[in-house]
């Protein structure tokens, strides 16, 4: 005999029963029985952060480092459309999250009542799906597959609407340990034949190329990928998103690809006459002008997404799978080939490689008297060993932070990849904090990005979060500042920030600890005595080089291989 | 290309929003579109028209297939299939003369006509979109009042059957 439970409580054993440690969340009027419930019990951790976008992207951050599903409340109306943001960037980068939703109570649905917003039809388009829990008797099977749909397949954020009469009502408590959708069923086997396909094509390449993506990361398949990787000897880059994929620090890895990928990676990628993309979905950040991409290749694309597949650009051997899994089956195959791996020094192909990486596209200035954003995340690395969980802001920073921090574990760069949100970082980083309470979390950002979700240094005091905020600060929002010198004749409209606030006064201001730091030589200090002050959150200011671009530089629409370079660089430039 | 689209649906609120969302969101065009549950009331049945190359067709099905609430869909360009479609028209008809070519032409399209008064006639036609496109240029504009068509439906010819 199950017992009978309010909603509210409903709601609250159904996430204890689902595993869930921590909510982030916002209390209002929707969701007061639900906050009542929560009050009364001690096994969810819930996390009241200032701005409900906060909520969402500290439950993404938390989520990209674990693996496990992030989880949301919020409130109705202006609750849910603040989350809105924070849900469409996990959306677009296959997040988990589950977000619930407070709404108004059935009987004034519909009749623009106070803090009512449709959130069904708002969030559906940036929603992997959505749920408005009509009876109290639908609750827990309706939390039950939302964990399902958001975490199976590729993930993605799942809302769940729950009006105020919903978590009033009474209705017998059970929990399903598992639920069966008839119209969603993913697959996660990849087909047998095509594997086999795929492995001779591979195994017959002459200048093979494996470009990975976020796909590698949240199937936890970093290990398959490795051997993969290593079994053939092939050359492999990364998608910004798929950063610690593969480990940085191998030989065989040659960089990040892209608009600011390395130059050895794009023009590798250019030239290859076999592509193997793996949990990537050929971004146009990726491909550039598609009429130019990959010309001489035949490619192979693995990915638990069809529609992932051929949408961008045709492949000839796609593979609809889990990447793990088609992973595991192709290391078989290669195995049984008795293939040695390709010899770096004296393949060919790899010898090519060795002269684009000759050109040292990421070289900068080192002598400069201003701080180069690059030589700050260099620093940041080696003092931290690579061993720190890394979140981003959008901009500038998050390419620097990309291109010179060497992730060799997956989940360790958390960054706003698709949707390329600014304001996530801060969040995201709480979430990540939480998560691992003892590992060193730093958010790289920029003075742009930072403000637009500042609010939740107030959350980082209340829970004792010692984040480390690298601001690699320029004055400028960079990246525009960056378009506009390139495409639009130094006009910098609107890129400049004015009227900036004292970070160090700010960081105070909340409680912390700001540190301004302007000279080169000070910025390895700096690093050093805030990682030693181990408990408390320490925003360091850096005031960096405002001329500084990101290189390489393809620009949009064109082909990967007309990269603008360094200023330094292209004097390299052999050929 | 036109293809002809049957996507069996969960009968739940919001469902029809959804596939409707997706061609918004994404740039593809609906030409028609008709939905009702079928002989399985948690089961709705949706026809829609649409038109592209091969590549945006794969998508749109791809596409579709990837929201939960579709359970299962096929493209009947890809065999033999029977497509109707239902018209009720509104004529003009007043005058001996007129009202006598009018119910030949029904004769003719196999029509029939469902309602009578002394100026109208209300026109029932069902067949393939081009033969309700041949009616209305026959009967012409100016004596047409109002035209309400349903919408393609499609079914694949022989016992292969798209079911939950």
């Amino acid at each position: 005999m199950s017992e009978k439970l309010r909603g509210a409580d409903i709601f609250v054993r159904a996430l204890i029963d689902e595993g869930v440690e921590i909510l982030f969340g916002y209390p209002g009027g929707a969701v007061l029985h639900i906050y009542d419930a929560l009050y009364a019990q001690d096994k969810i951790k819930h996390i009241l952060v200032r701005h409900e976008q906060g909520a969402t992207h500290a439950a993404d951050g938390y989520a990209r480092a674990t693996g496990k599903p992030g989880v949301v409340l919020v409130t109705s109306g202006p609750g849910a459309t603040n989350a809105v943001t924070g849900i469409a960037t996990a959306f677009m980068d296959s997040i988990p999250l589950v977000v619930f939703t407070g709404q108004v109570p059935t009987h004034l649905i519909g009749n623009d009542a106070f803090q009512e917003v449709d959130c069904i039809g708002i969030t559906r388009p940036c929603v992997k799906h959505n749920f408005l829990v009509e009876r109290v008797e639908d609750l827990a099977l309706t939390i039950k597959k939302a964990f399902y749909v958001a975490t199976s397949g590729r993930p993605g954020p799942v809302v769940v609407d729950i009006p105020k009469d919903v978590t009033a009502n009474v209705a017998e408590y059970h929990y399903p340990t598992s639920v069966d959708i008839r119209s969603y069923k993913p697959t996660t086997k990849g087909h047998p034949g095509q594997i086999k396909k795929a492995a001779q094509l591979i195994l017959s390449a002459e200048k093979p190329m494996l470009y990975t993506g976020g796909g590698v990361v949240i199937d936890n398949a970093a290990a398959e990928l490795t051997q993969f990787g290593r079994l053939l000897g092939y050359p492999v880059t990364n998608t910004l998103m798929g950063l610690g994929g593969y480990p940085a620090t191998d030989p065989q890895f040659i960089g990040m690809l892209g608009m600011h990928g390395t130059y050895e990676a794009n023009m590798a990628m250019h030239h290859c006459d076999v592509l193997v993309a793996i949990g990537a979905r050929f971004d146009d950040r990726v491909t550039g002008d598609l009429a130019q991409f990959c010309p001489y290749a035949k490619i192979v694309h693995i990915d638990i997404d069809p529609s992932s597949i051929s949408k961008n650009v045709r492949v000839d051997v796609p593979i609809v799978g889990g990447v793990a899994n088609v992973l595991g089956e192709l290391n078989k195959l290669i195995k049984e080939s008795g293939r040695e791996p390709a010899n770096r020094e004296t393949n060919p192909w790899w010898r090519q490689i060795r002269e684009w990486q000759k050109l040292e596209c990421l070289a900068f200035d080192r002598s400069s008297k201003l701080i180069k954003p690059q030589a700050v995340v260099e620093s940041l690395y080696k003092i931290t060993g690579g061993d720190a969980y890394i979140t981003s802001d959008v901009g500038q920073h998050q390419m620097w932070a990309a291109q010179y921090y060497k992730f060799d574990q997956p989940r360790r760069w958390i960054n706003s990849g698709g949707l390329g949100t600014m304001g996530f970082g801060l969040p995201a980083a709480m979430g990540v904090q939480l998560a691992f309470p003892n590992e060193r979390v730093v958010c790289i950002t920029g003075e742009a990005s930072f403000v637009m979700c500042v609010q939740e240094l107030s959350t980082c005091l209340q829970y004792d979060l010692p984040l480390k905020i690298v601001s690699l600060n320029n004055r400028y929002m960079g990246m525009v500042r960056q378009w506009q010198e390139f495409f639009y004749e130094r006009r910098y409209s609107h890129s400049y920030m004015d009227a900036l606030p004292d970070f160090v006064k700010l960081a105070e201001a909340f409680g912390h600890v700001g540190m301004r730091v302007e000279n080169p030589s000070d910025v390895e200090g700096a690093l050093h005595e805030a990682f030693a002050l181990k408990s408390r959150l320490v925003l360091m200011d850096f005031i960096t080089d405002q001329s500084e671009n990101v290189y390489p530089m393809i620009a949009a629409g064109k082909g990967q291989h007309e990269m603008h370079l360094a200023p330094s660089a292209s004097d390299r430039e052999l050929a | 290309m036109r293809h002809t689209i049957s996507i069996l649906l969960e009968n739940a609120a919001g469902a029809l929003s959804r596939v409707a969302g997706l061609f918004s969101a994404r740039a593809y065009n609906i030409e028609s579109l008709s939905v009702a549950p079928t002989e399985d009331p948690t089961v709705s049945r949706l026809t829609l028209v649409t038109r592209g190359s091969a590549e945006v067709i794969e998508q749109i099905t791809k596409q579709l297939n990837k929201l939960v609430d579709v359970i299962r869909l096929i493209d009947l360009n890809e065999g033999s299939a029977i497509e109707r479609e239902l018209m009720l028209i509104k004529v003009r008809a007043i005058g001996g003369e007129q009202r006598e070519e009018i119910t030949r032409l029904a004769g003719i399209y196999g029509a029939r006509i469902v309602d009578v008064t002394e100026s109208s006639f209300i026109i029932e036609l069902t067949g393939d979109s081009t033969k309700l496109d041949a009616f209305i240029e026959i009967i012409g504009a100016k004596r047409i009042l109002e035209v309400v068509r349903s919408g393609v439906l499609g079914i694949l010819r022989g016992t292969k059957a798209l079911r939950a």
